[in-house]
């Protein structure tokens, strides 16, 4: 053929240059202008693993564990590594379901996350399941497999209500910014122990780079781990409680309806707090949890509700050592103050009531209090706010106000528990409020034999005797004595600080503590003496008052007692309060002191077993119980369905004003034209 | 006979035979970074395809040697021979084919599987060679060209019929064979229009594009308004263009996608240019699969991730995150190019498109070389193949062609591919050693 060059196979060479140039720009957009493919492929390429660290767990004040990590094993399955020739029938048997089941399940896993991803088959396997999938866990490999996780173990079953609980993050707790770093799917304390120390409890969460494959299946890691943050365990808690005076404490609570706070008076440490009915906290964890929440929930003695900090109480007659504390101190009175009462004190008008009729039992001080003369404190309290040096009733009711909010009443004592209750201390601006301004001391006059409007928390109580055996400090009562074994941790900074509560004399606490050392040697608590232990303490009985059927009615007293022991170096202090029980000194005052002479001497003498076994076997939850609590829950849907309807209401009548405004204004246009 | 051998070797174009195994070793590499894992006890593990590939290459290496040991003249006399074989490979594959990902092309023989069509190239290449360099062929007459574009578009027809049109397209390659021997230039242009009207009639609405033809027509008539008064033909030209144009557009490319082109094509060829499926074309088949319409959007999104991840100078050999992870669906085979836009980014692009370009500048420089016409138009075949691959290959794995499953010569996994383009290779080669002898 031709032997010049055709002209042809430039254009050919033309073609094949400018379609190759053209490529070549797409991918100069494609690689380098374009920044948004980078971005795409790492978000789709690099999986962020979250490795969760076990979290903290807690120790009594021996070393003793109160909640530990439990191993559970969930069963997972990829069932796309299901083989085919699957024994179906041993898996089934091994596992304890049915076969329809099986299939279900499988189907369920397989629509919800796909054939390749592993997905959770059934969750925590009872031992025996475990046990026998184990055995014969090559047959159900590699579709099948078991992983371990942990979930939170109360080995004594007690404590539940300081230890709390943890559950998922709600999507509400999300928004805050107290959990801006949770993700959905994370367990944080909802309540106790597990809610207040959260922060060390949970550690720090360990984030690892993972490059992922298309079906989401994790593989190297990103970068050789450049990126990777590894995982810090939770810390451990050790506790001021003592674990066994704890569950005591809870037995001999059992089948009532009240709380016990037991304090060491040296550092605020607490050794016992119970709420009766108290709960298993093992209920509430795992895949049951929200039921038996839902059930716990329900019921009417509330086993949920932490009466010893949350619930406030009339005191009773255990506020006596506290009203003549400020009596005595204000100097209204000395301790040879004497009152002659014959069973009723009527210097305002309607009697009050007292227990006692012989005269002389309230010749002085020390008597008075030991027999719980109600006329005697009601007349020192009205002679310490009638004081003629504050000048009027309202400055003396600031002044005792005062004393008794440094006691640690009427506000949270700052225990290291979430929701604690605040109880009640009437001031004068409150009775202003309730009496329109026109009071005096006998308006106000039960408030000093711990009636009337005066409110406290149990923990208040027990912290009250704590000043007393202090003689005048008091460290806030807390549960934590070190974390991490740091007894000195930020956290724990606030319970380390000494409370001075006014500068009442020693001579003063030491009148108060002799009184009440006659309590119990002479007085109204006889039985709760211990053997070689000077206790000094106060009973209290509290009438109380709920609506029954429409109407008041008196319920059956509060029982009440409370003490510290020994009186010369004091090591617990205690407040017990069962609810409708009767006097405090036939229930509280018992259980207080088999609770002390437990701590103090590590056992109950055999000569109180009786005692002991009557205390235990005691039933004292009242039938009105469930009455008020069933009438409180329908007069609390009530309200609920009346704010509803009222809503409902407000916003129709909204519309029917809007679209009159409405047809109005149209009118008028009209009309204009 | 040895001293014979010995020149023979020494004639070898050393220059093709570097590209070749520059690419051939590029593709090892890719194969193997995309099925490599750190957890692998061993790199030399045979169940892997990089190890398959390498067997291939061995294979191959091993025809290529016995290609350039054979007489020149061999590949000339058994041209139409072996293309009757290939022919009739094609026709029984439509009936007892094995079915391979949706397509009927592949031949089983126990446990070896190939692909007729891919193979068939090269049969076509040397049938066309050889009917068009034939002394009896005067390519001038229309005759001869209509015969010529028969033996390039018989196996496209029977490959279409095996449903794998992707590689039926590949045949279409040949025009450019056909336009360096003589086929008018206006071919070329009403060629290129066709695929301007085609991508037109499909990104456009159709009536704005009836507006717009009536327009350029429009246009055209004003500026040749003294050419059409004087040349009736013209005007008869003008206006049958512009009515076929419409007829086209209106009727003709409805017609295919209503009734000839498959499902997966039309939304591969929808979804590469960014569409979604007209309502008018998806209702043909069943509609309960409607979510599967976007898979092959899906290959070319993640494609384009991995390539555009890549950067100017990749994440380096090993590291590529998308391609490792198997991101790309069948990335070791039609989107193999995405490991070397990914690991290697723009400077790989770069160099790799540089080679290929380089390697059919080459086999031009190769073809027009020869005293023969056989060997001449045998280079262009080769030549055309491998461009029509390479763009068509590399355009869809970066969004700018459809999809439509052909191999990137060398670099994709696969024995038929890797084998039957070293063959079309080891020829030239062969005939280039021979390139002062007259092959007819």
């Amino acid at each position: 053929m031709s032997n010049a060059a055709n002209p042809r196979q430039f254009v050919i060479k033309f073609i094949f240059i400018s379609i190759a140039s053209v490529m070549l720009i797409r991918l100069l957009f494609l690689q380098i202008f374009e920044s948004k493919y980078k971005v795409m492929a790492n978000d789709i390429t690099i999986y962020r693993k979250i490795v969760y660290p076990p979290r903290g767990i807690i120790l009594d004040r021996k070393g003793r564990t109160m909640l530990y990590n439990q191993v559970v094993y969930d069963l997972m399955v990829t069932p796309n590594n299901v083989r085919k020739g699957f024994d179906t029938a041993q898996f089934c048997q091994a596992v304890g379901i049915e076969k329809a089941a099986f299939i279900k399940i499988l189907e369920h896993v397989r629509i919800r996350n796909g054939g390749m991803r592993q997905s959770v088959f059934m969750e925590e396997l009872s031992k025996e399941q475990t046990a026998r999938f184990q055995e014969n866990s090559y047959l159900f490999n590699p579709g099948f497999e078991l992983i371990q996780r942990y979930i939170r173990a109360y080995p004594s079953a007690s404590a539940g209500i300081v230890l709390g609980y943890i559950g998922e993050v709600s999507p509400e707790m999300l928004k805050r910014k107290q959990y801006e770093s949770y993700q959905q799917g994370d367990y944080t304390g909802m309540n106790g122990l597990e809610r207040s120390y959260e922060d060390v409890l949970r550690g720090q969460r360990g984030v690892y780079y993972l490059e992922r494959d298309n079906f989401n299946r994790p593989r190297d890691s990103y970068r050789n781990g450049a990126l990777d943050t590894p995982a810090v365990a939770g810390r451990t808690l050790q506790l001021y409680t003592d674990a066994e005076l704890q569950a005591y404490a809870e037995k001999l609570m059992a089948n009532k309806i009240g709380s016990v706070v037991a304090i060491d008076p040296k550092t605020g440490g607490i050794l016992a707090m119970v709420s009766s009915p108290s709960y298993d906290p093992n209920l509430l964890r795992g895949r049951d949890r929200a039921k038996n929440y839902y059930a716990l929930d329900k019921d009417a003695t509330h086993p949920l509700f932490n009466r010893a900090m949350q619930a406030s109480y009339q005191p009773g007659s255990t506020i006596k050592p506290m009203t003549g504390l400020v009596a005595l101190d204000v100097g209204a009175i000395t301790p040879s103050f004497g009152l002659a009462c014959y069973g009723s004190y009527n210097y305002c008008g309607r009697p009050i009531a007292c227990e006692h009729h012989d005269a002389g039992h309230a010749a002085n001080f020390r008597l008075a209090l030991a027999h719980s003369c109600n006329s005697y404190f009601c007349h020192i309290f009205r002679l310490t706010v009638d004081d003629a040096k504050f000048g009027s009733i309202k400055k003396g009711l600031e002044v005792w106000h005062d004393y008794f909010s440094n006691f640690g009443y009427g506000h949270p004592t700052g225990v290291d528990l979430p929701f604690e209750g605040k109880g009640l201390l009437p001031d004068s601006t409150f009775y202003n409020k309730r009496y329109n301004g026109v009071w005096n001391s006998c308006t106000v006059v039960f408030v000093g034999m711990g009636q009337g409007e005066l409110a406290l928390t149990p923990l208040q109580m027990a912290n009250g005797m704590c000043i007393i055996a202090n003689k005048g400090y008091y460290y806030t009562p807390h549960f934590v004595k070190n974390i991490g074994n740091n007894p000195n941790d930020p956290l724990l900074q606030p319970y380390l600080k000494k409370h001075k509560v006014t500068n009442i004399s020693d001579e003063t606490y030491s009148v108060i503590q002799q009184a009440m050392q006659d309590v119990v040697e002479s007085g109204t608590a006889v039985g709760a003496k211990i053997d070689g232990i000077n206790i000094c303490a106060k009973t209290g009985t509290v009438e109380n008052k709920a609506i029954v059927d429409g109407q008041a009615m008196k319920l059956q007293n509060h029982s009440m007692f409370v003490a510290f022991a020994p009186r010369e170096n004091p090591k617990i202090a205690i407040a017990v309060a069962i609810e409708n029980a009767g006097f405090g000194a036939t229930w509280a005052a018992p259980i207080a002191s088999l609770l002390m002479e437990k701590y103090l001497k590590d056992s109950v003498s055999v000569k109180r077993k009786a005692i002991e076994d009557k205390m235990i076997n005691a039933h004292l939850i009242g039938k009105y119980t469930y009455i008020i609590d069933s009438a409180r829950r329908l007069h609390d849907l009530r309200a609920y369905e009346a704010r509803v309807e009222k809503r409902k209401m407000a916003d129709s009548l909204q519309k029917a004003t809007d679209s009159a405004m409405v047809m109005h204004w149209i009118k008028r246009q009209v009309k204009r034209k | 006979m040895s001293a014979e051998r010995k020149s023979i070797f020494s004639k070898i174009d050393s220059i093709t035979l570097v590209l070749y195994f520059a690419l051939a070793i590029i593709g090892m590499a890719a194969v193997f970074s995309v099925e490599y894992r750190s957890t692998d006890p061993t790199i030399f593990m045979f169940s892997k395809s990089y190890m398959k590939q390498l067997m291939w290459l061995g294979i191959s290496l091993f025809v290529g040697l016995i290609i350039i040991l054979t007489d020149s003249k061999f590949f000339s006399n058994i041209s139409f021979l072996s293309y009757t074989i290939g022919l009739f490979l094609l026709f029984i594959t439509i009936f007892v084919g094995v079915d391979v990902k949706g397509s009927h092309s592949w031949l089983g023989i126990g446990s070896v599987r190939f692909q007729p069509g891919e193979v068939c190239k090269i049969f076509t290449s040397l049938a066309l060679a050889k009917f068009i360099s034939l002394p009896e062929t005067n390519f001038k007459t229309t005759r001869a060209r209509l015969i010529a574009v028969a033996i390039a578009l018989i196996p496209a027809a029977l490959i279409i019929l095996q449903k794998e049109t992707g590689l039926a397209l590949v045949y279409f390659c040949f025009f450019l064979v056909m336009y360096r021997e003589g086929l008018p230039n206006t071919i070329l242009i009403i060629g290129f229009s066709l695929i301007a009207l085609v991508l037109a009639t499909l990104l456009l609405d159709r009536k704005v594009l009836f507006l717009i033809l009536t327009l350029v027509a429009v246009g055209v008539g004003v500026i040749l308004r003294d050419t059409l008064r004087r040349n009736i033909v013209a005007s008869i030209i003008l206006v049958s263009v512009w009515l076929g144009s419409v007829l086209f557009s209106q009727v003709a490319v409805p017609f295919a996608f209503k009734h000839v082109l498959q499902k997966h094509q039309i939304d591969r060829i929808f979804s590469t240019l960014g569409q979604d499926v007209p309502e008018e074309y998806s209702h043909r088949e069943e509609k309960g699969d409607e979510k599967k319409v976007n898979s092959s959007d899906y290959n070319v999104k993640q494609s384009k991730i991995a390539i555009g991840s890549g950067g100017f100078m990749g994440k380096g050999f090993l590291n590529g995150t998308s391609t490792k992870n198997e991101f790309v669906p069948e990335q070791n085979t039609d989107f193999i190019f995405c490991a070397i836009g990914e690991q290697f980014g723009f400077i790989g692009s770069l160099g790799l498109v540089a080679i290929y370009i380089t390697l059919m500048l080459r086999i031009i420089y190769l073809a027009e070389r020869q005293r023969s016409s056989f060997s001449r138009i045998y280079g262009y075949c080769v030549a055309s193949i491998l461009f029509f691959h390479f763009a068509v290959n590399i355009s869809m794995t970066i969004g700018l062609a459809p999809v439509i499953g052909i191999t990137l010569p060398f670099l994709s996994y696969g024995g038929s591919s890797l084998l039957s383009f070293s063959v079309l290779i080891f020829i030239l080669i062969r005939l280039d050693i021979d390139r002062q002898v007259m092959i007819r």
